[in-house]
């Protein structure tokens, strides 16, 4: 898979002796260019991934876009890492098939459906848009993400939305432990049951459960469900068409560990 | 960061070495450093030792290969005093050596005998197991040992990226629960209580051929089967007794199992088919056997699963 080579223009290229493929700046293919093997009608294109290097369909994705095409579907992803990352233009792209590692990572702006499943660390750091998965997620699912609506219809793992600053998180099924966990704001929406540690040390935000929950983190309390919730939840689930609990218990930050403008007693003797 | 796969045919055998070496290949970025394998082959009459005279970073100094064929006979004259029967001894690469033979006897006093032989290790013994480990990825172990003509029930293997130890054999995975038959283990993870369990289980009597973490789940765990518990129970057992992160699959001889610690922080991959089960440390391993759009999952933390022929 990764032992394409390419006719690209650059330096490296123009030896064919050159043996191995270094590059000083790390990147497993320096060389890559985009393949334009899309098939583009109008507005939409057609992406057949099944024989592209990783980078060569990041860099296709980029260049249709670019080009002004708004509706792309990516065929034969093959679970393969890093898939639609750091994508910075309002478009649709639909993936049919799964995804591995950092899918549709440090996006802004897409309109992304997976039909399969994604790997640890999917929607890491987005900033805008949505993402869709129809199936599973790993671990680690919308870690530091800063805005838009990430949805898994399936079970997530572990810590989801670690550290997020902003967005929504939508969970048909279970969640693994430490759900929420350093949660600084937004709001998660866990359908099914979710594991130990939930919301630990979280900074604010929300985290509404439909089902069971194995226990609560460090620092996180029930809070009063409010109408507001209500319409919140039930706007969320009418846009992407899910079946909803009946009931939801929310939980948010106790701010024992809020100690933000309180100094240590040795700084404080050098602050006064 | 370490890649771990596992196989296990529901029905009959199939083409284990081949399979094994595809998953293992798929995730050769998550170590590059030593590939190993441990498959099961159809359990016979006799024992299958799979063992190594000397590693591949030693050096090549003028009476290497005499010494090595002296080494051989050596083991093959250990076998004969102990009192097995050798029906075959195959030299498998340069160094590392393939014998089978009849032997009725503890298996612990054997391995220690042929483990006495200067540079010897035995790397698998048992009526199915056996473990095929070396540097390099999974296509060249697998070539250099002609693995793609194994036939087989179950798997486990290992790419390896070295961060603790050295690169060499001994410090490459699967590990054998040496002395126990038929029993090992891959491992992607740290165990923090290494070095309490490892005196604990000296003082029991084992022998710990490298300096690696992972060689002590697999003799835990034997030995607590060895003491009644059963499989399953021995692995639930474990997510206690053992401190870290980690994610492990176990083999015995007729079961694979999974489990992974109460932070989930080691990723393992499940897909559960009509005719196979896999499992892997990243979803593309397991499409390179199953190439097809799949359901798989991640089991939660604390999750132990044992799937038995």
């Amino acid at each position: 898979m990764e032992q394409v080579t390419h006719a690209g223009p650059g330096p490296s290229a123009a030896g064919a002796a050159r043996t191995g493929r270094y590059d000083i700046r790390g990147l497993a293919e320096p060389d890559a260019t985009a393949p334009e093997t899309a098939v583009i009608t109008g507005q939409s294109a057609e992406l057949d991934a099944a024989d592209l290097t990783t980078r060569q369909i990041n860099l296709e994705l980029r260049r249709l876009l670019a080009a002004g095409v708004t509706d792309v579907t990516l065929l034969n992803p093959r679970a393969r890492h890093s898939i639609a990352v750091g994508l910075l233009l309002r478009c649709r792209i639909r993936i049919s098939g799964s995804l591995g590692y950092f899918a549709c990572g440090l996006i802004d702006g897409p309109e992304i459906h997976i039909t399969g499943r994604v790997g640890w660390s999917a929607a890491e750091n987005m900033m805008s848009g949505v993402v869709v998965v129809d199936k599973n997620a790993g671990s680690l699912t919308g870690a530091a993400m800063r805005g838009g609506d990430l949805v898994v219809r399936g079970h997530v793992g572990a810590r989801t939305g670690i550290d997020q600053k902003g967005g929504t998180i939508i969970v048909g099924g279970n969640a693994g432990s430490m759900t929420g966990f350093m949660l600084q704001r937004g709001r998660q929406i866990i359908c099914g049951d979710v594991g130990a540690g939930l919301g630990d040390s979280m900074y604010d935000g929300a985290i509404y459960v439909g089902g069971a929950i194995a226990s609560l983190g460090v620092d996180c309390v029930e809070a009063e469900f409010t109408a507001a919730d209500e319409e919140l939840i039930d706007r969320k689930f009418r846009i992407y068409q899910l079946d909803r609990p009946a009931s939801f218990r929310k939980f948010t930050c106790g701010r024992k560990l809020w100690n933000y403008d309180n100094l240590e007693p040795s700084e404080r003797k050098l602050v006064l | 960061m370490c890649g771990i796969a596992g196989i296990i045919y529901k029905r009959g055998t199939g083409p284990i070495g081949r399979d094994m070496a595809r998953m293992l290949q798929a995730m050769k970025h998550r170590g590059p450093d030593s590939t190993g394998y441990a498959l099961y082959g159809e359990p016979g009459e006799e024992l299958v030792m799979r063992f190594k005279l000397a590693d591949p970073v030693d050096t090549r100094d003028f009476s290497f290969s005499e010494r090595l064929a002296r080494s051989v006979r050596e083991v093959e004259s250990r076998l004969a005093k102990i009192g097995a029967t050798i029906d075959r001894i195959d030299g498998e690469s340069e160094y590392a050596y393939r014998a089978m033979f009849r032997y009725d006897g503890e298996l612990k006093p054997l391995a220690d005998y042929v483990e006495d032989v200067p540079g010897a290790e035995v790397l698998s013994l048992g009526h199915s197991l056996e473990i095929v480990k070396d540097l390099g990825d999974a296509a060249t172990v697998s070539e250099q040992y002609r693995l793609d003509g194994f036939a087989g029930t179950h798997a486990i293997g290992h790419v390896r990226m070295a961060t603790e130890s050295d690169v060499d054999i001994a410090g490459a995975h699967p590990y054998w629960a040496y002395p126990f038959s038929d029993i090992a283990v891959v491992h992607n993870g740290q165990l923090t209580n290494y070095h309490q369990w490892r005196r604990r289980l000296e003082r029991l009597g084992h022998r710990f051929q490298s300096e690696c973490d992972s060689e002590i789940i697999a003799v835990y765990l034997a030995q607590a089967m060895a003491d009644g518990a059963s499989l399953e129970t021995a692995m639930k057992q474990s997510l206690a007794d053992l401190d870290g992160v980690f994610t492990y699959l176990v083999v015995t001889g007729t079961a694979l199992g999974m489990a992974k610690d109460e932070m989930a922080a080691k990723p393992l991959v499940l897909y559960q088919g009509e005719d196979i089960v896999a499992l892997a440390s990243e979803e593309g391993a397991i499409r390179a056997v199953v190439d097809r759009e799949i359901d798989t999952y991640d089991p939660y933390e604390g999750e132990v699963m044992v799937w038995s022929r």
